[in-house]
């Protein structure tokens, strides 16, 4: 737009007016909204990507600095120049794909190689700290100081007085420190303290819920963990709790007091003392194949497992087979202008493609119900047939649903490939005598599937983590009988790594669990890999 | 030549009766096979249509069905429509149903208009710029599109873990981080739908812009994207129905209830047997069904250009 004005208005000038030259200035037309947008785009992603370096650098993140650091430099490089034009345009979903997938792919194949999980997170720093909190007692003798419970927000502290007179604040993560200008009251405990709110006595001892946050709450004495924190048992007076275990860092091992049991750090990432016994809190360590080993050999998962990588598959098969085989016979009886409706029909036919498919899979699972199901109750007459209690029910009535969820999406797909078939090569096989079967056989089926199976293929790769529909229709149920694995009969690999892995609470195993995903990638990747180039070939023969 | 084979036709012309057949048959003779031909070839299509549509139209009539009912349980065949009261509809004022949606609406919606943006920016410079590193970055997608993210859960929930400590607003129960890890995987699954239509608009089109002067960001927002908007909208479509059913992620990533999508919530309603509100299920599944059955139907046409263009939903 403002290109071709500017060139207007500049051969008028040359044009009619006296040969005088315009000045630059009034040339000059600002550098443009797109300019002003991407300026203002820039400080956004600036301003955001700063605080990402801050919070890194208080929560003392090292790797993530570094990548933030990279990820803004780039950035800035990137839309600052005047070259790596396509990097301009591919540089938001390329980030986003680096942190959120690759990263994640990334990451799985390293925590697949640890011992990450309960007992076992994070570095041996971490897990010396969370061993001496957890070795914490009451000093016996100690004295005990007048306490009050203060508030910031929804920060709940404690507000001590010392021997001294002095007050001293400090919440869960901040230790206590002085605080000059705080009165205390008759009783001996703190009553006013500055920036803070002093709760008062019966609200503490009424409020439940309070309470138990007050009782689990332990301030540090001091930045060092050895020095032991306050507690409270009742919210009115607090003493000194220290660990019974020392840490002695140049030797990595912790030393009960009382006792004299030395607990050496291992290398399978936990603290373990001469006769065998070991403290709960550990650190993740790399143990090599150990998981792969674990999914074919522990006696707890072997079985199961393998049972689920057997249905996987199938369900995986069968699913694809079914519904793309009920969508291609709907789809060629159908694809008949002789036929009447045939746009109410189709719509009524794909109406349970449109509709969301986590409703889909947990209406059927109330359908389905055993007690109360309309699917007993109006097509077995009122049989007692228990879809989730017998592993073979459940698992037909998994594919079942499958089917009505995704047979609609083939009828679409092959009805739209069956319109863009070339009439004439059907025509010549019809002229050459070929019957109705040997047409579809060898003329339309081969065909049709240059076009569709790609999308079988996509098709099989989502069905084999079918997650969702899984989950919201049987949950993995039935469970294997005789096993504490917690996997079921319609379990399918994915489903099996959420079980394992403990993301929705319970014991968590995130080595185990990212060594089965990475199983499932080798699996689909490969299987892509050989379908693909089957289907290439396919494309040649034509 | 017609008239060889005529119950093997698939010719879409009703078939003529031929005028030279030397001893006609009686009128009634004649229609009565023709009306035996219309049962074998088209008229038996119509009773299986019906037993298709039975299969497939039921439980949507059963969930509207179980929504007009009273109470939270549902009903076997005999009480099928036999009351229509909005109480289950009123009830759900109640419950942070509308919240959820409005959380599902808000997630699926950014995810979707990220996707779209990301996504043809670049299909963009993969069709009009020729850079080093461009074939290597096409076959990268299409090897990264065959991994899918939700298999990485593990991975993204202890990724989430560790970033929020540095960054509040990615932290575990943000809908802020959901979103990031949804538009992780927009370059790789819809990139290559997006190139194939990119790479159908004649370059001429921007060499003649280019020629007036007008800039690659010009090209790309007035030329470019206002001739694209069909696949705009089936990607965005697919992106946002994709994002509201997605289920695992969202129940890692949403901890607190009132952070929880649709989904979440809505199993969490049905999920337990002891205490299950199949009524508050049906009502809620009724209202965010129809929405997005209209929208589906209504783009129906285009939909089904980009699903066989390789986009899949299930």
């Amino acid at each position: 737009m403002t290109v071709q004005e500017d060139a207007r208005s500049r051969s008028a000038t040359r044009g009619d007016g006296p040969p005088e030259r315009e000045s630059h200035a009034r040339g000059w037309r600002g550098l443009g909204w797109g300019f002003l947008v991407k300026l203002l785009l820039m400080a956004l992603v600036n301003a955001i990507g700063l605080s990402v370096i801050l919070g890194a650098v208080r929560s003392e993140s090292w790797f993530i600095l570094g990548a933030a650091i990279v990820l803004l430099v780039a950035t800035d490089v990137i839309y600052f120049t005047k070259r790596a034009l396509p990097l301009k345009y591919m540089a938001p979903g390329l980030i986003f794909l680096l942190v959120f997938q690759i990263f994640s792919l990334v990451y799985t194949g390293y925590v697949a190689f640890t011992n990450y999980g309960s007992g076992h997170s994070g570095s041996q720093a971490q897990a010396v700290q969370a061993a001496l909190i957890q070795a914490e007692q009451r000093v016996p003798d100690s004295p005990s100081y007048p306490l009050s419970v203060v508030s910031r927000g929804d920060e709940l502290g404690f507000a001590i007085a010392d021997s001294d007179g002095d007050v001293r604040v400090g919440t869960e993560l901040e230790p206590l420190s002085v605080q000059p200008d705080a009165e205390v009251g008759g009783a001996g405990a703190p009553t006013e303290v500055p920036g803070w709110t002093v709760i008062p006595r019966a609200e503490v001892l009424t409020d439940t819920e309070l309470q138990q946050r007050v009782t689990a709450l332990r301030v540090p004495v001091s930045d060092d963990p050895e020095e032991g924190s306050i507690r409270t048992r009742d919210g009115t007076s607090g003493a000194v709790y220290l660990s019974s275990l020392d840490w002695d860092p140049d030797t990595e091992t912790l030393t009960e007091t009382a006792t004299g049991k030395v607990y050496s750090a291992s290398d399978r990432g936990s603290f373990v003392a001469e006769d065998g016994s070991s403290l709960p809190a550990g650190w993740s360590v790399p143990v090599g194949f150990e998981n792969f080993v674990r999914a074919f050999t522990d006696t707890n998962y072997a079985a199961p497992l393998l049972q689920v990588t057997v249905w996987t598959f199938a369900f995986a098969i069968l699913t694809t087979l079914s519904s793309f085989g009920l969508g291609l016979l709907l789809a060629i009886i159908y694809n008949d202008s002789r036929v009447r409706g045939r746009k109410l029909i189709r719509t009524l036919f794909i109406l349970p493609y449109a509709f969301p498919v986590f409703m889909s899979a947990l209406l059927w699972r109330g359908m389905l119900n055993p007690e109360f199901g309309i699917v007993n109750d109006l097509l077995f007459f009122g049989a007692d047939l228990n879809w989730f209690q017998d592993p073979t029910l459940a698992r037909f009535a998994v594919l079942w649903v499958n089917l009505w969820l995704s047979f609609p999406y083939w009828f679409l797909v092959c009805t739209g490939a069956l319109q863009a078939l070339p009439a004439d090569t059907l025509e010549a096989a019809e002229i050459d005598g070929a019957g109705r079967f040997r047409r579809f056989r060898s003329i339309m089926l081969p065909l049709l599937l240059v076009s569709t199976a790609p999308l079988a293929i996509a098709s099989f790769a989502f069905s084999f983590n079918n997650f969702t529909l899984i989950y919201l229709l049987t949950g993995g149920g039935p469970n294997f009988a005789g096993s504490t694995s917690q996997l079921g009969a319609t379990d399918l690999l994915i489903n099996a790594v959420y079980q394992i892995s403990g993301v929705s609470g319970g014991s968590s195993d995130y080595g185990l669990a990212s060594a089965l995903s990475i199983i499932i990638f080798i699996v689909i990747g490969a299987i892509s890999a050989v379908a693909f180039r089957q289907t290439r070939k396919l494309e040649e023969m034509q | 030549m017609m008239s060889t084979n005529p119950v093997l036709s698939t010719s879409t012309e009703p078939k003529r009766p031929s005028p030279d057949i030397p001893s006609r048959p009686s009128v009634s003779d004649r229609s009565r096979a023709r009306r035996g031909r219309w049962l074998a070839e088209v008229g038996w299509k119509y009773p299986v249509a019906i037993l298709i549509v039975a299969y497939a139209v039921f439980p949507l009539l059963y969930v509207l069905s179980a929504a007009l009912r009273p109470g939270g349980r549902l009903a076997g065949s005999s009480a099928l429509f036999s009351a229509l009261d909005f109480g289950n509809f009123a009830a759900l004022l109640e419950t942070p149903y509308w919240r959820w949606g409005f959380n599902s609406l808000v997630i699926a919606g950014i995810t979707s208009i990220g996707t779209v943006l990301m996504g043809a920016a670049a299909a963009y410079a993969f069709s009009r710029f020729r850079f080093s590193g461009r074939r290597a970055s096409l076959t990268g997608l299409l090897l990264i599109q065959m991994f899918p993210q939700t298999v990485a859960f593990v991975a993204i929930f202890l990724m989430l873990l560790a970033l929020g400590d540095a960054v509040p607003a990615l932290a575990i129960n943000s809908k802020i981080a959901l979103i990031c890890v949804y538009l992780g995987g927009a370059l790789g699954a819809n990139t290559f739908l997006m190139y194939g239509f990119f790479n159908s608009i004649p370059n001429e089109l921007d060499e003649s812009a280019k020629i007036d002067g007008a800039s690659h960001a010009q090209i790309f927002w007035r030329i470019i994207m206002p001739l694209v908007t069909p696949v705009l909208a089936v990607v965005g479509l697919l992106g946002f129905i994709s994002a509201f059913n997605e289920f695992i992620l969202a129940r890692i990533v949403l901890v607190s209830q009132g952070n929880w999508t649709l989904a979440v919530g809505m199993y969490a309603w049905v999920s337990n047997e002891l205490n299950s509100n199949w009524g508050l299920f049906a009502a809620g599944a009724v209202i965010a069904s129809i929405p997005l059955l209209a929208l589906f139907l209504s783009l129906q046409r285009y939909i089904v250009g980009g699903l066989t263009a390789g986009s899949v939903k299930g």
